[in-house]
């Protein structure tokens, strides 16, 4: 008997490349042509350059407890500051036997926003939930009342503050935005004109100056012997901003509700207000909830710019707790600290928001 | 009571009437936004008066009294505060015009590489994109300013990451060409290419159209405009002497030196706008649906060309709205330099303010700026928009 291979007419091909198994995903995706090979080299060059010093820095040679900076003076992070002025950083100036108070604050907070993103909870109840948070809030952090000890808003920081200032200027903002973009779409000239102003013009300057403005202009606006606290004042300023902004975002709702339903709201003889709150806002602000996520987060991140004007938010209070002799050179690894947090923010809610977008197009389907 | 149907309805009274009902909403609306305003303007006069500051752009003649750290123009402290408003306009105005070119070059190279088919590097660009769009701006501001300001070392123990950079807590340093009248020269033969190519091109797109031969115009132009100042830099003897930084006593001298502030700025702005623009790159290529590419294909078209003539023309619909906002969010962005000292124009009028007490006109002045430079931008952006948006019968 012969070999069989030898009486075929043409030579065996090779087997076929792997496509499965670890192999075949490598070659999928990391070695696919030559150019994706050279990217690939790269790319692990540029992980093992960096990655590393990166560890080492951060956890190997890192210290954690230590009294000062100087005793800390290693290749490594100084994380015994974060250690040490934790309580400054979260709280800012807030009395230290009361720091339970604005600690119970985050967490309501954070149940709160917890709560918002359960759709099934979405109603009227949660809007009541939210009242009830924020009334909370405000007696937690001013006290006076319930035998909890007055603190005045000069002392509040870090991060309850930054989300006070952020979501109270989301939940003022809001009502405004609605009625400048119901006036930006009314069909009386003047009022459509003075709300296009409004929203160009805080559009078209930075937020800084509207901090400015609310930090040294208002003063001047009031009628003299009046005076309004710092921290009303960028309150104030956060709201009026977010709002010509957000008002944006409404106006974009309100416009992809189809004719139809108007001239079926008029046909039934319901009268402006009435066919907008029955109608058209319910269906058009349903529509905006993502990008309403997504300037929530600008907000947020906002919110830290209120340190220029004097304020301890809790990038502010970081910032504050670096002036401490004892901890010179440690700035490095307090904004590290802080991007970390911030990051567990926004990124939570950005994630939030894509989903939420993935849901609301599944009805319109592909 | 049958004949009620008939008779015809009273008339509606007159204040059932729209067209009224709207003119007297109008009227009583812009009364109560003028009242508020003769309200704040009133206020405001008497406050004035009574803290003794005074009013008017006068402030603007007399001698500023500050020095400005950098500058794009002469300024001295002996200058007067429109000058040194000036200094602060350009210094906006430069961070920003850069800013805007490099973060659009960054955003549109992170956008392609998160579409990439390697999985390292999709992933590596999500992280990048992931981190700086959810750190606020500010913090990373901080951040860069603290790493180039405090954690970089002396000049003497200056970083090289590359020869003649020098990384230091004074700044960067780099060397730059020692102006040449050959550089000259080269610049204007560099025109000349672009204005040959673009001949070139227009006949290469006529005679193309005659007679189906194409003819390669993108690598004869390439050749043109690198080829020509390239000859000329030749014919003049290559004259490549660098005036490079070299340390003398505590700092650098020689080559160019950028502030850690200026870097700070810029590199602060370019990474977390770059993070932004490459998620709109990213939307917009995607928001070309695989069929076109699969028609460019079946037509036979390069991949070369297929990006250039099918998909780039409609992900720039997609991309350039987007992108207008980008560019206004950064320029005004840019303003956040008074927190890390840079002497941008809000700094500089900061900086007034506190001097003269002239908050109002200060303010005005901003956000008349701002406001200007928004307008050109989105000015200029709608021109570029209206060139590649779809032309519809």
């Amino acid at each position: 008997m012969t070999d069989v291979t030898q009486e075929l007419p043409v030579a065996l091909e090779p087997p076929p490349p792997a496509t499965a198994g670890p192999v075949g995903w490598l070659r999928a995706n990391l070695f696919s042509s030559a150019l994706n090979g050279v990217l690939t080299v790269l790319a692990v060059a540029f992980l093992a350059v960096t990655i590393p010093p990166l560890i080492r820095w951060g956890f190997i040679d890192a210290v954690w407890t230590a009294p000062n900076s100087r005793a800390c003076r290693g290749a490594g992070a100084c994380w015994a500051f974060i250690h040490e002025k934790l309580r400054f950083i979260f709280f800012g100036t807030f009395p230290y036997e009361e720091q339970w108070r604005p600690l119970l604050v985050i967490v309501i907070f954070i149940a709160m926003i917890m709560a918002s993103c359960d759709r099934r909870l979405w109603g009227r109840r949660l809007a009541l939930v939210w009242c009830g948070g924020l009334a909370s809030v405000g007696i937690l952090m001013w006290g006076g009342v319930l035998g909890l000890s007055y603190v005045g808003g000069e002392s509040w920081g870090g991060l309850p503050l930054t989300l006070i200032l952020s979501t109270v200027g989301m939940a003022f903002a809001f009502p405004l935005a609605i009625l400048l973009a119901l006036g930006r779409r009314s069909r009386l000239p003047a009022v459509r004109m003075i709300c296009v102003a409004y929203i160009e013009l805080i559009r078209g300057v930075p937020l800084i100056t509207v901090l400015f403005m609310a930090s040294v202009m208002l003063p001047l606006f009031l009628p003299t012997g009046v005076t309004i606290d710092k921290l009303l004042r960028a309150q104030a300023a956060l709201i009026l901003f977010a709002a010509a902004y957000l008002a944006e975002i409404v106006r974009g709702g309100l416009q992809a509700i189809p004719k139809g339903q108007i001239e079926a709201a008029d046909a039934l003889g319901l009268g402006y207000w009435q066919r907008t709150r029955l109608i058209v806002l319910p269906q058009a602000l349903a529509m905006v909830i993502p990008p309403l996520v997504n300037t929530f987060i600008g907000t947020f991140k906002d919110t830290t710019l209120v340190l220029i004007i004097g304020l301890f938010d809790f990038l502010g209070a970081i910032i504050a707790s670096l002036n401490d002799a004892n901890w010179r050179g440690t700035s490095v690894e307090a904004y590290v600290f802080a991007a970390a947090i911030f990051f567990c923010f926004c990124f939570f809610m950005s994630r939030y928001s894509q989903m939420l977008e993935r849901e609301f197009n599944k009805g319109r389907g592909r | 009571m049958a004949t009620d149907i008939f008779r015809r309805p009273a008339r509606p009274s007159i204040w059932r009437n729209p067209a009224l009902r709207g003119i007297v909403f109008q009227v009583l609306f812009v009364a109560a936004v003028v009242a508020l305003g003769a309200f704040l303007v009133h206020n405001t006069i008497v406050n004035l008066r009574r803290q003794n500051i005074a009013s008017g752009f006068g402030f603007l003649d007399r001698e500023a009294a500050f020095g400005i750290g950098e500058s794009l123009i002469a300024y001295s402290p002996a200058d007067t505060y429109a000058r040194a408003f000036l200094v602060g306009l350009l210094n906006t105005l430069y961070v920003a015009a850069l800013g805007i070119v490099l973060a659009t070059i960054l955003g549109a190279l992170m956008g392609i590489l998160r579409l990439s088919g390697n999985w390292l590097i999709r992933k590596l660009s999500q992280i990048y994109v992931e981190t700086f769009r959810n750190v606020p701006l500010l913090l990373q501001l901080f951040f860069w300013w603290a790493l180039l300001r405090q954690s970089a070392p002396a000049p003497r123990q200056a970083w090289q990451p590359l020869p003649d950079v020098f990384v230091s807590n004074r700044g960067i340093a780099f060397a730059v060409p020692i102006p040449d009248p050959a550089y000259g020269w080269m610049g204007l033969a560099f025109l000349l290419g672009i204005v040959i190519s673009i001949g070139i091109f227009r006949w290469a797109r006529q005679s193309q159209a005659r007679t189906g031969q194409q003819f390669p115009t993108g690598w004869v132009g390439l050749g043109l405009i690198l080829g020509l100042p390239l000859v000329v830099f030749l014919a003049n003897g290559a004259p490549l002497a660098l005036d490079r930084p070299e340390l003398k006593g505590f700092n650098f001298v020689g080559g160019h030196a950028v502030s850690p502030e200026f870097a700070a700025l810029l590199l602060g702005l370019v990474i977390y706008t770059g993070a932004f623009t490459a998620e709109i790159v990213r939307a917009g290529i995607l928001a070309v649906s695989w069929g076109q590419t699969e028609a460019a294909m079946a037509l036979g078209l390069k991949a070369g060309r297929r990006m250039r003539l099918i998909v780039l023309p409609q992900a720039l619909r997609v991309i350039v709205p987007p992108m207008t906002s980008q560019y206004l969010s950064l320029t005004k962005n840019s303003s956040l330099a008074v927190a890390i000292g840079y002497p941008d124009l809000v700094s500089i009028a900061n900086t007034t303010i506190n001097q003269t007490g002239q908050a109002v006109e200060g303010i005005a002045m901003i956000m008349a700026v701002y406001l200007t430079i928004s307008l050109i931008i989105s000015a200029l952006m709608n021109i570029y928009n209206r060139a590649v948006a779809l032309v519809e019968r």
